[in-house]
C-alpha cells in the first residue's frame, strides 16, 4: 500500500479465442504491457497494424521504478499522443548537481538554449507513465489488451510463432505473424527460446528509498560523493510528482538487503540525509543490484525483442525504459513496411544492427558510471579520488567526474541504410542522427519541427523564398511523395509559399542554424525521426536510391529502387 | 601554463556528445591496471607520468602540474 498512489486493478475478460478449437491467427503480438511493449504496441496501431498485447498481470508497475523520462523518449510519446499528460504531472528539470563531501564541485545543464518542444527531461513514476499509456491502448480500435494472459510457450515457427497463454480460465493457443518480446530483463520468452542475455554483474547494492514530503528542494538531481551523512558511498536525491522523493543509496557489496529494506534501519539514513526536522514519510523503498548485458541480436525469425529483454543497464545514467522506447521507434516503422510487402524481412535485421550498437553506447556509458560510482580497485579509487579532489577548482577534472551520463541519442553513423553526406554541411546532424527539434510556423498550425515527422519519410528543401521554387524542382518534389513509400517534400523557408507543397516557416532561424542550412540544402528523414542522407543540392535519382537504400529495396533485389509505382 | 580547461581530444575522431573523449581517457586509464597488484599499478603510474613528462617537455609546465599535484597533502608524518 502506497501513501500517494493506489494501482488500478484491470479486468481479465475471457476472449473468444479461448473457445476456439483451432489457434486463432493474428498479425501481430507484444507480449509485457511495460513501458516499452505499450510504446510498441501503441505505435504498431497507429501505424495501422492489428495488434494484440498480453500482460500476465493487471496492473502498473508496482513501486515508482523507472522516474526519469528523456526528451528523446518523449519525443517519441509524443508522436504516439501520450507525451502531454505526461508533461503535465511530472516534474521537469534539466539541471544536475555533483556534490563531493558536501562541496557543490559541478553541474550539468542538460538542455541549454531554447527552442525545443519537449523539456530535457521529466521525473515521473513508473505507475503514472503506464497509467497515460493504458488510456492511450484503450482509446485505439485495432489494439487489444489481455491482462491476466501469461505466455507459457513459444514455437518461433519459419511461417509464424505459436504461443501457448495460461489465463484464470486455462491455457489457450493462438498464433501470429510477428510477436514483439518486451516481457522484461528475465524475459520468460528468450528463456522459452532458448537464447540469452550475456554481460557482467556489478558487485554493489543500493537502497531506493521514496519518501514523502514537504520539502523546499529545488527539481534538480544531487548525486553526493562521499557525504557526511553516508560516509565512503553515495547518495542521490531527486524529486518526483506528489511530493515524493527519490532517495537512493549506495550500500556496498556486503549489505544484507534484507536487513537494509527494514524500516527501522531505512529511516535513520533518511534522517541523516534531510535533517533531524524534516518530516517525511515512507513511500516506498527497495534493495538492488544490477548487471549490463544483451543479447546477441534483437531479431531471432518472427520474433523482435526490444527494452529489457534484449538488453540492460545499470540505472545511472536513466538508459533503460528510455533506450527501450527508442527501439520501438526504430521497429515498428520498419515492421510496418515488411508487414505491407513494401520491404523484405532483411530490413528487420538493420532493427537489430542499429539498436544493438545503441545498447553498446548505452551500457558502455553506464558501465564506466557504475566504474566511477564503485571503483573495483584501490589504484581504481585512487583516480576517481583525486578527480573529484581536483574537480573543486579544476576544469578538467568536473569534466571527468561521472555520476551518470544522462540517457540520450546514439548516433547510427555506421548504419547501412545511411546514404553518403556531404561533409561541406556543419552540424551534427549528419546521417544517422536524431533530427533536432526547432520552432517552425505552417498554415496547418505547425509549431514544431518534430510535429512535421514521423509518418512517413520526409524531405525537407531549405529555401529562403519558398514562392520561387523553380517549376522543375517543384514537380520532382511532388513525384517523390507517389512512391510505393510513404514520402512526403516539406519546403522549409525563410518566407513565402511553394504550391502544392507543405510549406514550415524558419520562425526563429533555428532550423538552419541546427540544420546547417542554406538554400537548397536538404535532408532525407526515416519515420523514426533519424537523418539517412543530406544534401546540399536537391537530385531527383540521389533522393531515390537514398530513399532505397534506407529501406532495403534497392534495385537488383526483390524490389524496385525507384520508388515509383 | 598548465592547461585545466578539459582537453581531451582524438585527432581524426568525430565525438557527439561533450563527456565522450574525457570518458574515453578515463576508461582507458582504468583498462591499463586491470589485474595488476597495488605495487605493480604504482609502478605503471611511474612509468606513465615520466612518459607524459618528456611529452610535455616544458619544465616550467611540469613543476605547476607538480605543485597543484601536491597541493593539500599534508605528509604521513606530520599529519600528527
Amino acid at each position: 500500500m502506497f501513501l500517494t498512489y493506489q494501482n488500478p486493478v484491470y479486468t481479465y475478460l475471457k476472449s473468444p479465442d479461448q473457445a476456439a478449437t483451432e489457434a486463432v491467427h493474428h498479425p501481430l503480438v507484444v507480449v509485457g504491457a511495460g513501458p516499452v511493449g505499450m510504446a510498441a504496441a501503441i505505435d504498431a496501431a497507429m501505424r495501422g497494424i492489428e495488434v494484440l498485447v498480453l500482460d500476465e498481470d493487471n496492473t502498473v508497475s508496482v513501486g515508482s521504478r523507472a522516474v526519469c523520462y528523456s526528451k528523446r523518449a518523449l519525443e517519441i510519446l509524443d508522436r504516439l499522443g501520450c507525451a502531454r499528460p505526461m508533461i503535465e504531472k511530472g516534474v521537469t528539470w534539466k539541471l544536475g548537481k555533483i556534490f563531493f563531501r558536501d562541496e557543490l564541485v559541478n553541474q550539468f545543464d542538460l538542455q541549454p538554449g531554447e527552442g525545443h518542444k519537449l523539456p530535457a527531461f521529466i521525473n515521473l513514476q513508473q505507475y503514472h507513465l503506464e497509467e497515460t499509456l493504458v488510456r492511450r491502448m484503450n482509446a485505439l480500435d485495432n489494439l487489444e489488451v489481455r491482462w491476466k494472459n501469461r505466455v507459457v510457450a513459444v514455437e518461433n515457427g519459419a511461417d509464424k510463432v505459436r504461443l501457448t497463454v495460461e489465463t484464470p480460465d486455462g491455457p489457450y493457443v493462438l498464433s501470429c505473424d510477428w510477436l514483439i518480446a518486451a516481457d522484461g530483463a528475465n524475459s520468460p520468452i528468450r528463456e522459452h527460446l532458448g537464447l540469452e542475455s550475456k554481460g557482467q554483474w556489478f558487485h554493489d547494492r543500493f537502497l531506493i528509498a521514496d519518501v514523502v514530503m514537504k520539502a523546499g528542494f529545488p527539481p534538480e538531481r544531487w548525486f553526493s560523493f562521499d557525504p557526511s551523512y553516508h560516509r565512503g558511498y553515495s547518495s542521490l536525491l531527486h524529486r518526483q510528482p506528489d511530493d515524493v522523493w527519490r532517495l537512493d543509496f549506495q550500500l556496498g557489496w556486503d549489505a544484507d538487503p534484507e536487513v537494509e529494506k527494514r524500516p527501522e534501519n531505512v529511516l535513520p539514513r533518511v534522517r541523516a540525509m534531510l535533517g533531524e526536522d524534516t518530516e517525511f514519510e515512507l513511500e516506498w523503498c527497495s534493495v538492488y543490484t544490477f548487471r549490463c548485458r544483451r543479447m546477441e541480436r534483437f531479431r531471432h525469425g518472427r520474433t523482435l525483442f526490444v527494452g529489457d529483454a534484449a538488453h540492460q543497464v545499470s540505472p545511472f545514467g536513466a538508459r533503460g525504459a528510455n533506450s527501450g522506447i527508442q527501439d520501438t521507434d526504430n521497429l515498428l516503422w520498419k515492421l510496418k513496411l515488411v508487414m505491407d510487402g513494401a520491404a523484405p524481412e532483411r530490413l528487420l535485421d538493420t532493427y537489430s544492427d542499429e539498436r544493438v550498437c545503441a545498447a553498446d553506447e548505452n551500457i558502455m556509458n553506464s558501465t564506466r558510471s557504475t566504474d566511477f560510482i564503485t571503483p573495483k580497485s584501490p589504484v581504481s579509487r585512487t583516480f576517481r579520488d583525486a578527480v573529484l579532489e581536483l574537480s573543486r577548482s579544476l576544469p578538467f577534472a568536473r569534466a571527468l567526474v561521472n555520476s551518470g551520463r544522462l540517457s540520450d541519442t546514439a548516433f547510427l553513423v555506421d548504419s547501412e541504410l545511411n546514404s553518403g553526406d556531404d561533409e561541406e554541411i556543419p552540424g551534427d546532424m549528419v546521417p544517422g542522427a536524431v533530427m533536432a527539434d526547432a520552432p517552425v510556423a505552417g498554415s496547418a498550425g505547425e509549431s514544431w519541427l518534430l510535429e512535421t515527422a514521423g509518418s512517413g519519410f520526409v524531405l525537407y528543401l531549405y529555401s529562403a523564398d519558398a514562392s520561387g521554387l523553380d517549376d522543375t524542382l517543384l514537380q520532382q518534389l511532388r513525384l517523390l511523395s507517389r512512391g510505393r513509400i510513404s514520402l512526403e517534400s516539406i519546403v522549409v523557408a525563410e518566407r513565402g509559399t511553394a504550391p502544392g507543397l507543405r510549406t514550415l516557416h524558419d520562425a526563429q532561424g533555428l532550423f538552419a542554424e541546427r540544420y546547417g542550412a542554406r538554400p537548397g540544402t536538404c535532408y532525407l528523414i526515416r519515420p523514426d525521426q533519424h537523418v539517412c542522407a543530406r544534401w546540399r543540392r536537391f537530385e531527383l535519382s540521389a533522393v531515390s536510391a537514398a530513399l532505397a537504400r534506407a529501406t532495403c529495396t534497392v534495385r537488383g533485389g526483390t524490389f524496385d529502387a525507384e520508388n515509383r509505382e | 601554463m598548465l592547461k585545466t580547461e578539459n582537453n581531451f581530444h582524438q585527432p581524426g575522431k568525430r565525438f557527439f556528445r561533450a563527456y565522450r573523449p574525457g570518458d574515453d581517457f578515463y576508461a582507458a586509464l582504468i583498462e591499463t591496471h586491470r589485474d595488476l597488484s597495488e605495487a605493480q599499478s604504482a609502478q605503471v603510474n611511474a612509468r606513465l607520468i615520466l612518459l607524459l613528462s618528456n611529452h610535455i617537455g616544458d619544465l616550467n609546465v611540469l613543476r605547476e602540474a607538480m605543485a597543484i599535484a601536491r597541493d593539500g597533502i599534508i605528509p604521513a608524518g606530520d599529519a600528527d
